[in-house]
């Protein structure tokens, strides 16, 4: 890729990972950031709390992106386990596969994964938005708590367990739901919530009718003697 | 003066040791409600404690301190393995971590003050950290926990230290509870939930499984705070030989054990009677990992869990602890069970120093509760000095018995100050039956 003249390099096989965040954590910092070299290290651009566009030329290693704020982080590799976790604004974009745990906990921002993303998903999500290209493994959404989860291919089993707010749409299989997890019907409302989330992330000629959109039964609630299976 | 029980017991009428009351009343209610008992508080039995170890004062094989005359320091640091700024607190004693939503925003406050007030630190909980708390706590550690509910990295920023809960004592293995008549706005806010709902937080971390993964986890912990904060691990106690050497191969400044008689806010009864060990079986055990690992003093040792007095404050140190924590002692400080607030209590079904509805919302006393006229009954400023007397009279107590042992600091007491009364706390603590040279049971790292 070309780069301008002010972009900041940090080139992970000449500079360590603890010189690089730190930069990255700099009060001032704006701008474009170019990393090169990863090879799969973790922690990469973890903590940055700044109007920034991050470019990661390569795979990365657990926890890429974390806690981001802000910022926009593009990885144009792999990611590994926990990209993006617990982001709070700013928009992450894995043009690879995503391991497990993508976007946990994550409270904002824009989590985009091209490729496919592992088990684990949006667990416990708390407000982020997270579009996965290809399909998600199992137990995603585990108790995801709010924000919107949208997946163009398929999902695994248990998607959705004990889940509460979140919203998920799914255009392909899912091997199953789990714990108080329904399908629900598409209004109008979801279906221009569902779009503009697929714009947003780049998936402008997906018809939103080949979604179902999922949620919370909303039955585990409250603890009940009845429901003891399910504890 | 003749009892009920004693007029009982001449007409022949004998409780059952196996069906007592207690037990009869747990299997009525069952049968009655259909669920199982949820309750505050920590372990309730009796169990070998700390109250089985005597100390072996100095007279002629080794010489005492004079008292108010010749110093014994009280002091530690915490945290200087890795990180680039340590805790230096003025005593050995900490506040545990304890969850606004489980305490009142006030309960939060008046912790803050009261170990402000003596030099050392407070801990956040599962849910978040609160202004109360930042503001008025000098030394603050940020509990990172599974939930992960109102985890914010500009907190964890803000943070002196960061504590990573792997479990409690009271529920080694267990998540987070809070009922829904504690989940108020503000607390549903801070913890993305609906209000009013029985929540259930996972008992494991989402994005991590394993010491390996908990190491990468760490660093990535570190390398947002710029390996500033120390990073401390949390377990409770159970296998607490091999946990405390895979928290320092994770990583781990600082490691705290919390043994079984620690409390909670909520959790089921069965748990808390029934998992994990007791604190006292528990500090050898850490001890001797840190000692093989060659460790000690390196990667400092927390330890809680039914910690009441200086003497227990000495005794935890002896075995092997650097510093302490308090949950249910501090609490009582701020006033819980009051018995002012008896005829309350009983109101509730419970009484004056029986209380341990936590969960329920209903404290009297304004301190596990989100109650708005609950809480308004304590005085964070009257509180805070209340626990800042305690924090004092346990550390002057500590003090005292190190002076008697010889000790010109509270962490140069040692397990040779210590006997045992009786055989269980000689295998437990590895500190020979007094009067005897006898220690039951095998090495700590061979089970
Ligand atoms: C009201 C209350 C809330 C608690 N909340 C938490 C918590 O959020 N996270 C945690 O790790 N431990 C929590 N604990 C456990 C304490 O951190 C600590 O392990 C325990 O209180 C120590 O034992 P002690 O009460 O005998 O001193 C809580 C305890 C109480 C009493």
């Amino acid at each position: 890729m070309s780069t301008a003249i002010d972009t900041l390099i940090f080139d992970l096989s000449t500079t360590t990972l603890r010189e690089a965040n730190q930069a990255l954590h700099a009060e001032d910092l704006t701008g474009e950031v170019l990393i090169t070299n990863p090879r799969g290290a973790h922690a990469v651009a973890a903590g940055v709390d700044a109007e920034v566009q991050i470019t990661v030329e390569g795979h990365v290693g657990y926890y890429a992106a974390g806690m981001n704020k802000h910022a926009a982080i593009t990885i144009t590799g792999n990611a590994g386990v926990g990209v993006a976790e617990n982001m709070m604004s700013g928009r992450v974009h894995v043009q690879g596969n995503a391991s497990q745990s993508a976007g946990a906990t994550a409270h904002g921002g824009m989590l985009v994964i091209d490729g496919d993303a592992a088990a684990r998903c949006g667990i416990s999500m708390k407000g982020v938005d997270i579009i996965v290209g290809g399909s998600i493994g199992h137990m995603s959404a585990f108790m995801a708590q709010s924000g919107r989860l949208v997946v163009r291919g398929d999902a695994g089993e248990a998607l959705g367990d004990s889940i509460y707010e979140a919203r998920l749409f799914v255009r392909g299989e899912v091997s199953s739901l789990g714990a108080d997890c329904i399908p629900k019907p598409m209004s109008q409302e979801h279906h221009s919530e569902l779009r503009e989330l697929l714009d947003a992330a780049g998936y402008s000629d997906d018809d939103t009718r080949d979604y179902t959109r999922y949620g919370s039964a909303r039955r585990l609630y409250h603890f009940r003697v009845d429901n003891a299976a399910s504890y | 003066m003749t009892t009920r029980s004693d007029m009982r017991a001449a007409r022949g009428l004998r409780e059952s040791a196996t069906f007592d009351r207690a037990t009869i009343a747990d299997i009525r209610r069952a049968a009655e409600t259909g669920v199982y008992d949820i309750r505050g508080g920590g372990s309730k039995r009796r169990l070998p404690h700390f109250d089985d170890l005597l100390f072996l004062g100095a007279s002629m094989s080794r010489y005492p301190l004079e008292g108010y005359r010749e110093r014994c320091g009280t002091d530690v640091v915490l945290g200087a393995r890795y990180a680039e700024n340590p805790l230096h607190l003025d005593i050995p004693v900490t506040i545990a971590g304890m969850s606004f939503g489980a305490l009142s925003g006030r309960a939060k406050e008046a912790l803050g003050r009261g170990a402000s007030a003596v030099g050392t630190s407070t801990t956040t909980g599962d849910g978040g950290m609160t202004n109360e708390e930042r503001r008025q706590s000098k030394t603050l550690v940020y509990q990172y926990l599974p939930s992960r509910y109102g985890m914010n990295p500009d907190h964890l920023r803000m943070a002196d230290a960061i504590e990573v809960v792997l479990g409690q004592g009271a529920k080694p293995g267990g998540g987070g509870m809070l009922l829904g008549q504690k989940i108020t706005e503000r607390v549903a806010e801070m913890r993305t939930l609906p209000v009013g709902i029985d929540q259930r937080s996972a008992c494991r971390h989402p994005d991590w499984t394993g010491p390996d993964d908990l190491t990468i986890k760490i660093q990535e912990l570190r390398e947002i705070t710029d390996w500033k904060v120390p990073v401390y691990i949390k377990v409770g106690a159970s296998r607490t030989y091999y946990d405390v050497k895979l928290a320092v191969h994770a990583g781990a400044d600082v490691v705290v054990v919390d043994g079984m008689q620690g409390s909670t806010a909520a959790t089921q009864e069965v748990f808390i009677e029934h998992v994990g060990i007791p604190t006292l079986a528990a500090v050898p055990q850490a001890a001797c990992a840190l000692r093989e690992l060659g460790v000690e003093r390196e990667v400092q040792l927390i330890v809680s869990g039914g910690i009441r007095t200086g003497a227990d404050v000495a005794k935890a140190l002896a075995l092997g602890a650097d510093a302490v924590a308090i949950g249910s002692a501090a609490l009582i400080a701020l006033g819980d069970n009051d018995p002012d607030y008896a005829e309350e209590y009983e109101q509730l079904g419970s009484a004056a120093g029986f209380f341990d509805d936590y969960q329920d919302g209903r404290d009297p006393t304004g301190i596990t509760t989100q109650d708005p006229e609950l809480q308004k009954r304590l005085d964070p400023e009257t509180a805070g000095r209340r626990l800042a007397n305690y924090l004092q009279v346990m550390t002057m107590e500590a003090q005292t018995i190190a002076r008697a042992c010889g000790k010109s600091h509270v962490n140069h007491l040692e397990p040779e100050d210590l006997v045992a009364l009786t055989v269980e706390s000689a295998a437990m603590a590895k500190v020979p039956l007094a009067g005897t040279d006898w220690i039951p049971g095998g090495a700590v790292g061979h089970h």
